[in-house]
């Protein structure tokens, strides 16, 4: 049996171990923020938090998350929107709207870690979220806009 | 023509709105959806639909309901459309609750493609919200028993102005409901001044739920007691199951039962690939199954497919004479002339849409009936697929359309939708079919391969006297005509006969290929290499020439005018060329801007910084972009900064327009860096981003700038026209700064360390 938290609540999980985290999120726990995009790590879809760092849920087994402190999209929103998702909504960022969870889980963490990233900082930690409608100008924008309104 | 009328006793009747609630529907006549049916061979049967649908509710609680009958995949179009209808009834969008509608040939077409749905359906939308207002109107003036001249709508209510008093919106519902559709010679329109929202930033209608990440896309539509499932394509198209061994498959833990999806009958139009879908009860036991499977395909014919091969056979094509779609002048008696003759050939490969969310579809099968939840641009499409495949009434397929994560032109298809009808029907629950990263890669309809030659003879200043060029590329016809080897029309339409140059001798040919590969619509179709090489070579000339690009190009297009295009098929993207005719002081007019926001005048090039340039109308809409770039030692890329002027008549939400454009350039900057779909043995060779790789933050151009130029002219298309002048305007920067051209793309293919000193 495996135990783990998601979003502050207890779960157990007796399937495959090997069974990734993102899959148990979506089709066990009906939490269907952390999306999937790829499967194997290089596209940033499923980011979610475990223990506060942005973890990548496709590639994260069961095993590997037994007694991790997760936390999705939905974890975040449960607490009213958080700087980064409002700077998100006055900057108009999303297109489709399909990566933007995964974006907003990275740039949380990005700014939990980094008060102030630079343009340099900000193509690091951003560099593993693919967005295929294109609106990393403004993702960048926001995240500087949501690290100057924290400042 | 469309017809309004008052529905409001039918709604009620089928229980979708409250009793006492204001509903028109409209019918859309045959004439416009025959028109849109261009570029698609399927006898479609949507023309002779007369019976109205709804498109607005206002329910006596004041909730004014919109329908949005196109489908949303990041463009705006389910906020924008029904803002159009807000404005004119001039409603209060906070009061506005938005229903997506389901699949139904009484919308006319909802295929969400072409970038039409503002042009299409701008005009619907304000009639229907202004009949709604003048309907509120005379229910008011009714009650107080006043001349209708009297009362005004002003936000949700109506006033009387004499005194003052007001009805809100709701209160008049019921009232309004048993009157008349007014005639619509009684309809007055808002003037443009007076609009509430168009032409304003209003926030996208799911813009918060998908910051809290809440909105329902395909992939996480459910059902309850659905099972998932994986399917095993044929590698080649036309491939077949030759013999199969599913025992460690179904011992995986969770795999319930496989199933075989029988091959298609050609052509493969929108039918399923076939091969062996794994049923499970999750996503990860179904891909986990479906590795464990052991299956010997028989591949057929197309296994001789080899991307590179064919390359050479495009080309040879079109060094050839082919057919003449478009002729001005005696081109061959020019070049005969001899004197001052430049040719060059260029070459863009397969490219897949590899949208976010991949292909993905829930499907329950009932007796006779299916119900299908589904990320489709087309949800007529899943109908009459499924029907037809599966022998139903496709009124007895219910296609709900979520939001769609990404598009770009993959899910006008239903391929997807079928294969979970099918598997529903054989496992007698409902399934969800879930495409894996690699399934989208490896079995898209590909933006078309193509080869194009052209030749110019240059007078004294480097202009050209003649101008040929010929496109060959397999036509997306392919898919409902086996022996399909020409393109239509209305792909030879898109930037190639249509060329907008002021050229006296001009000749536009097509070379014939078959396809061996799916080929389908990807953001702005054939667009993408035509402008390629018109744009390209126009830039190659103004260098041969010795002149500045700019300079050049505006010489090419000539002084303002109306391009005659008699004589030529040129379905014009479905608009009526009197209305939207090619007008280059358009034309000039988005060049122009563009170079002088960007600065063009003062700019550096060489040593490693370049600025480039092109221009191109497609979707009925004007747009020009300068890209500046920066090479390095190594040959890699830098793109600082894009400028592109966007003239598109009249715009309703300024702000999505300015985000397709930023989008344009990424897609733009994938086309030109990495795209490439290449085929051996049949089989596709890339599966997931590591081979298939799309910009990432650090390599999408850094800033660019979108102007809107102010217009009155009719709504042009936005989704799609951002990307054509893109990717030549960023090779034309590259050669600018390492004076190496490229002619066939991906850019990664090149070597662009070996730059020439500036
Ligand atoms: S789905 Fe996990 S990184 Fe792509
Ligand atoms: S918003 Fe569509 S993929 Fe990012």
């Amino acid at each position: 049996m495996i135990r783990l938290k998601v979003n502050g609540s207890e779960k157990a999980f007796d399937g495959d171990p090997q069974m990734p985290l993102l899959w148990y999120l979506r089709d066990e726990l009906g939490l269907y923020g952390a999306k999937y995009g790829c499967g194997v790590g290089l596209c940033g879809a499923c980011t979610v938090h475990i223990g506060g760092r942005a973890t990548r849920s496709c590639i994260t087994t069961m095993s590997a998350a037994s007694g991790a402190e997760v936390t999705t999209i939905e974890g975040i929103s449960q607490k009213g929107l958080h700087p980064v998702q409002k700077s998100w909504i006055r900057l108009n960022v999303p297109q489709c709207g399909y990566c933007q969870a995964g974006q907003i889980m990275q740039a949380i963490a990005l700014l939990d870690s980094n008060r102030r990233p630079t343009d340099d900082d900000i193509d690091k930690a951003m560099a593993g979220n693919i967005c295929r409608c294109g609106t990393y100008q403004r993702i960048r924008a926001a995240i500087k806009a949501a690290a100057e309104e924290r400042a | 023509m469309n017809t309004i009328s008052n529905v409001s006793r039918r709604a009620f009747l089928r229980g979708v709105f409250s009793a006492g609630a204001l509903v028109l529907g409209v019918s859309l006549a045959p004439e416009t959806l025959l028109a849109e049916a261009d570029n698609r061979s399927k006898g479609d049967p949507r023309g002779a639909v007369f019976q109205p649908n709804v498109f607005v509710a206002i329910e006596p609680d004041g909730t004014v309901r919109i329908v949005a009958h196109r489908s949303e995949m990041g463009t705006g179009i389910r906020t924008s459309l029904p803002l159009v209808l807000a404005d004119e009834l001039d409603a209060d969008w906070d009061r506005v609750k938005i229903d997506q509608a389901i699949g139904d040939p009484r919308y006319g077409s909802q295929d969400t493609d072409g970038s039409r749905s503002i042009r299409g359906f701008f005009d619907t939308m304000r009639e229907c919200g202004a009949t709604a207002r003048i309907m509120l109107l005379t229910a008011a003036a009714r009650q107080w028993n006043v001349p209708q001249s009297e009362c005004e709508a002003r936000l949700h209510t109506i006033v009387h102005l004499p005194t003052g008093r007001k009805l809100g919106y709701g209160e008049l519902a019921t009232a309004a409901s048993s009157l008349p559709v007014p005639p619509r010679s009684d309809l007055r329109f808002k003037p443009s001044a007076k609009w509430r929202y168009i032409g304003k930033w209003i926030p996208g209608y799911d813009l918060r739920d998908i910051c809290e990440g809440k909105p329902v896309f395909g992939m996480d539509a459910r059902v309850d007691g659905m099972l998932y499932a994986s399917v095993e394509h044929p590698p080649v198209l036309g491939g077949r199951v030759k013999s199969v061994d599913d025992k460690a498959a179904l011992s995986v833990p969770g795999v319930r039962k496989t199933v075989a999806i029988a091959p298609f009958t050609p052509p493969c139009g929108f039918q399923p690939l076939g091969g062996i879908a794994v049923v499970a009860d999750n996503t990860w036991a179904a891909f986990q199954g479906r590795q464990k499977l052991n299956i010997e395909w028989d591949n057929g014919p197309n296994e001789s497919y080899d991307s590179e091969k064919y390359k050479q056979e495009l080309r040879a094509t079109s060094r050839q004479p082919g057919k003449v779609m478009r002729s001005a002048g005696d081109v061959d008696a020019v070049f005969a002339k001899g004197g001052r003759i430049v040719e060059a050939e260029y070459y863009v490969p397969l490219l897949a849409h590899a949208s976010m969310e991949p292909p993905v579809a829930v499907a329950d099968f009932r007796g006779d009936r299916v119900t299908v939840w589904t990320p489709t641009q087309d949800p007529q499409a899943v109908q009459e697929t499924i029907a037809g495949l599966m022998g139903i009434n496709p009124e007895n397929v219910t296609c709900h359309v979520t939001l769609l994560g990404g598009a770009f032109g993959r899910k006008s298809k239903p391929d997807y939708a079928v294969e979970a009808a099918m598997l529903s029907k054989a496992v007698g629950r409902p399934v969800k079919v879930v495409w894996s990263r690699e399934d989208d890669i490896r079995f898209d309809y590909y933006n078309s391969v193509a080869a194009m030659y052209l030749k110019a003879a240059l007078d004294g200043k480097g202009r050209p006297i003649a101008w040929l060029q010929r496109s060959t590329f397999p036509p997306i016809s392919s898919l409902f005509e086996i022996d399909a080897v020409y393109g239509g029309p209305g792909h030879l339409g898109q930037g190639w006969t249509d060329i907008p140059f002021d050229i006296a001798n001009l000749r536009v040919e097509n070379g014939a290929a078959r396809a061996h590969i799916r080929i389908g619509w990807l953001r702005s179709v054939a667009n993408i290499y035509h402008a390629f090489a018109v744009q390209s070579f126009a830039d190659e000339l103004a260098h041969a020439s010795g002149r500045d690009p700019l300079e050049y190009v505006l010489d090419l297009i000539g002084p303002p005018r109306i391009v005659n295009l008699e004589g030529v098929r040129y379905p014009n993207y479905g608009a009526s060329y009197q209305q939207y005719p090619i007008d280059t002081g358009r034309l000039r007019r988005v060049l122009e801007i563009a170079a002088e926001k960007s600065g063009w005048a003062r700019r550096k090039n060489g040593g490693g910084t370049g600025w480039g340039l092109a221009v191109h109308r497609s979707f009925v809409t004007y747009v020009a972009t300068v890209v500046q770039v920066e090479v390095d030692d190594k040959g890699q890329i830098r793109i600082p900064r894009v400028d592109t002027a966007v003239d598109a008549g009249t715009v309703v939400d300024p702000q999505f327009v300015k985000a397709q454009f930023e989008g344009a350039a990424v897609f733009g900057t994938a086309v030109a860096r990495t795209g490439e779909i290449s085929v051996s043995k049949g089989a596709v060779e890339q599966a997931n981003f590591f081979d298939y790789p799309l910009p990432r933050i650090a390599e999408a151009p850094y800033q660019t700038n979108v102007y809107i130029v102010e217009s009155e002219a009719p709504p042009g298309g936005v989704g799609e026209p951002g990307v054509p002048p893109f990717v030549p305007a960023l090779c034309n920067a590259v050669y600018a700064a390492t004076g190496i051209r490229v002619r066939d793309l991906p850019l990664a293919k090149v070597n662009l360390a070996s730059r020439k000193a500036a």
